[in-house]
């Protein structure tokens, strides 16, 4: 079964852990500023958005890409940047509708989410469950089970007194 | 390792930045943050110099687990000596800018001199200079902040100052970062001001990447989040609720300073509570409440989120009001409203929005206000002084002081030196509800005896944050003890004091201690940083901090005299609640405070405990 993260902004809480644990799985390091997920606070509304990449089936980012650094990991469905094929021409964080793919003056190459192989390291380090990891057709099951429970709770038709 | 072992010094009056290594010596002993930029502070500046001349410096600096995965870890401190008080002063905040200063490799910023006119500094990771600041003196901190993003053109950067309070030489101003968190009292933003120094915008992209064992780091870390987690405090009250939640629990109690310290109990609390703050309001069915949020990597996440009522006296035809910004916390709800009698949760809001904006410290104006109401209600201050009738459980009066007190505005102007400097001038000093100057904060030391002698011995003047004895006495963490007794209080305090003094040390938030205790702290410290950390040796660090604090503050010139309470706390007992009858044993807790601490009946450290903890008298 294949998963997908799933972002629920009202239990976002702003800790920017997410962003230390990806920046540490990937690079060993505690730093935001290497982060593949970032947290967007819209502070005149008081609401912490997470965002990072939606895994596109028809991907932007590896259509774009001229010399096939970016693959489909089959297993999970994440497109992942090879990086010893990568040659840093940027052309897919122009390809890619949602700002999701970005260049690391570091390296020299490009980075993205690449699901962490299967077991994403923000998922797990989220305090709140604003950011889990599910099975992909169902990214809406926890959502359908809440408006299922309001009606759980009204009167069954026919036993109205 | 964690400790970036980099220090910025940057000279003011030279307008130089030079990076020096970090004495790590002198981190094996004191920690870091507090307790190393205190070592740091009293090595390099006279104890009696004048706080606002540029012979004073500020320190900024953050602990070895800022900005690194340990919960709560984005925590710095500013040190320096407190312009309100005369005392060392050491205030700590959350937010984001403590673990940006970090990530860009700098554990501390020395500031010292005074620059010929307004700057700000910029640091991106090693680069590091001193900039005109004249497009944005005389700037809310709201506003600062605004102008430095779009003129780097960074939106990621992260920014501390001060606002228009800094620069008029509000006695209380505040050191204010991401808008809405702030290193808030004893007037640390009025030492910066004084040096011509509006704001640090940092961005920091090297991370923390040195921790001694990661594997060992993050398996303590996990098992530590959990405990905050599970614990009822720490997981459940302050995330719903936030320190808010101690609105009530303190009123009950008889325990909660109402109109000046005349009352114990007060009749709005409920009204200013936690539980108002989640409730739809008549006007517009809305809570005032918006939602809560973290700081730089907690995961209790006790911050207000608040918006306010848009029909509302306060902000109607004030657009600039009506989004969401940083909510009341418990400290200053009690100070702009309890202490005031004022029972209308949205100026409170408003106040506090201002007190962001403008960068002073709610406790200590809110403090200042009761006093100026009860020399109304005296007849002693009159309209035409105030510009307002300013009568106890007046929201107009509080909102019209706000508006003045961070521009020295009018009768704010008066306001902005704090009770100890009003109540004296009018001839009133005994309704000046201080210590060494410094406004007490939401405790009635009638009704919680304990936090009596925490307040008359706290190093930075009246003061929560320097051994909250009410986490015993009214929480029962870690042990229940009785609120109304003195027995066994002088050994509390000075545990509360020595612990605390650590955590403030380490980089991580206090509120921790809901649920924590330093057995918590030390496999993290341990984890992640060279050298003994141990239960053991953390318990000794804590007390050699709180002893050099004590040294600088001798050497200032502080003595027995002002280790004391205002009369009112001890003479005038408490009217109702359960704590009716008492005043604050004070006399009967100091004595043997100073014996457990090793120090002479005057308060001074004795040459043993000076040479069994490294400390020394100061000159």
């Amino acid at each position: 079964m294949q998963k997908s993260l799933h972002i629920d902004p009202a239990k976002c809480t702003g800790c920017l852990q997410c962003e230390m644990a990806c920046s540490y799985e990937n690079y060993q390091v505690f730093n935001p500023a290497k982060s593949r997920i970032k947290v967007f606070d819209f502070h005149h509304t008081g609401r912490k958005v997470p965002y990072t990449c939606t895994q596109c089936d028809e991907a932007w980012c590896l259509h774009a890409c001229p010399v096939e650094a970016i693959k489909l990991d089959a297993a999970t469905g994440a497109k992942v940047v090879l990086e010893n094929v990568c040659v840093g021409c940027k052309v897919c964080t122009i390809a890619c509708p949602f700002g999701t793919v970005n260049y690391v003056q570091d390296t020299g190459k490009v980075q993205k989410c690449d699901l962490c192989g299967g077991n994403p390291a923000c998922a797990e380090a989220c305090p709140t469950g604003a950011i889990t990891y599910v099975d992909a057709d169902w990214t809406g099951l926890e959502k359908m089970r809440q408006w299922a429970q309001k009606l759980d709770s009204q009167p069954a038709a026919g036993h109205a007194d | 390792m964690s400790w970036a072992r980099k220090i910025l010094r940057v000279d003011l009056t030279k307008g130089t930045c030079t990076a020096e290594p970090l004495k790590m010596d002198w981190a094996a002993l004191f920690l870091g943050q507090r307790g190393l930029a205190t070592k740091y502070f009293t090595a390099e500046v006279d104890p009696k110099v004048d706080p606002l001349s540029p012979a004073n410096k500020v320190i900024y600096a953050t602990g070895p687990l800022t900005g690194t995965m340990a919960s709560t870890g984005g925590r710095y401190s500013v040190i320096t000596k407190g312009p309100l008080t005369g005392a060392i002063a050491c205030s700590n905040s959350g937010g984001y800018f403590g673990a940006e200063l970090k990530m860009a490799g700098w554990d501390m910023i020395i500031l010292e001199g005074r620059s010929p006119k307004p700057v700000f500094l910029h640091i991106e990771n090693d680069h590091a200079e001193l900039l005109d600041a004249s497009a944005i003196w005389g700037k809310s901190t709201w506003d600062t902040e605004a102008w430095l993003k779009k003129h780097f053109q960074d939106p990621q950067m992260r920014v501390s100052g001060i606002g228009p309070a800094g620069e008029t030489g509000c006695l209380y101003a505040a050191v204010v970062n991401d808008l809405h968190r702030a290193a808030g009292r004893s007037g640390v933003g009025t030492v910066l001001g004084s040096k011509n120094l509006k704001a640090i915008a940092v961005r920091g992209t090297k991370g923390v990447g040195n921790v001694k064992d990661p594997a060992a780091f993050m398996k303590a870390t996990a098992a530590a989040k959990k405990v905050l987690a599970d614990n009822a405090v720490t997981g459940q009250g302050l995330p719903k609720f936030g320190t808010q939640v101690l609105m009530n629990v303190i009123n009950e109690i008889g325990a909660l300073p109402t109109r000046n310290h005349r009352d114990v109990q007060f009749d709005g609390a409920k009204d200013i509570s936690a539980e108002a703050m989640h409730a739809p309001r008549k006007t517009d069915g809305k809570p005032n409440l918006v939602t809560n949020q973290a700081c730089f990597g907690c995961t209790i996440a006790c911050g207000r989120i608040s918006k306010i009522d848009e029909s509302h006296f306060t902000v109607v035809n004030k657009p600039q009001y009506w989004g969401a910004s940083g909510g009341l916390e418990y400290e200053a709800a009690w100070a702009l409203g309890a202490a005031n009698g004022v029972n209308d949760l949205e100026a409170l809001t408003y106040a506090n929005f201002r007190a962001n904006e403008d960068g002073w410290d709610p406790i200590s104006f809110g403090a200042t206000v009761g006093a100026v109401m009860e020399l109304y209600e005296m007849g002693v201050l009159k309209k035409e002084q105030l510009g307002i009738e300013a009568p106890f459980g007046s929201a107009q009066a509080l909102a019209f002081f706000a508006d003045q007190v961070g521009k020295g505005e009018g009768f704010g102007k008066e306001i902005a030196l704090g009770s100890k400097r009003l109540t004296a001038k009018y001839g009133h000093p005994e309704l000046s509800m201080t210590v060494k100057g410094q406004e007490f904060p939401a405790y009635d030391s009638r009704g919680i005896q304990g936090m009596g002698l925490a307040y008359a011995t706290s190093n930075r003047g009246a003061c929560h944050l320097r051994g909250y004895t009410v986490a015993s006495e009214v929480l029962g963490i870690p042990v229940k003890t009785d609120p109304h007794v003195t027995e066994g209080k002088a050994g509390l305090v000075k545990a509360f004091q020595d612990a605390t003094a650590v955590f403030d040390s380490s980089g991580l938030c206090l509120f921790t201690s809901f649920a924590w205790t330093l057995q918590d702290v030390a496999p993290q410290l341990q984890a992640a940083c060279e050298g003994d950390w141990s239960l053991d040796n953390l318990n000794l660090v804590g007390e050699r901090i709180w002893n050099l604090e004590k040294e600088f503050n001798l050497a200032a010139g502080l003595t027995k005299k002002d280790d004391d309470l205002p009369p009112r706390l001890k003479k005038e007992a408490a009217k109702t609640g359960p704590a009716k009858g008492l005043v604050n044993g004070l006399d009967k807790m100091l004595p043997e405070y100073y014996q457990l601490r090793g120090w002479n009946a005057e308060g001074v450290p004795t040459a043993e405990t000076r040479k069994r903890l490294g400390t020394a008298a100061l000159e």
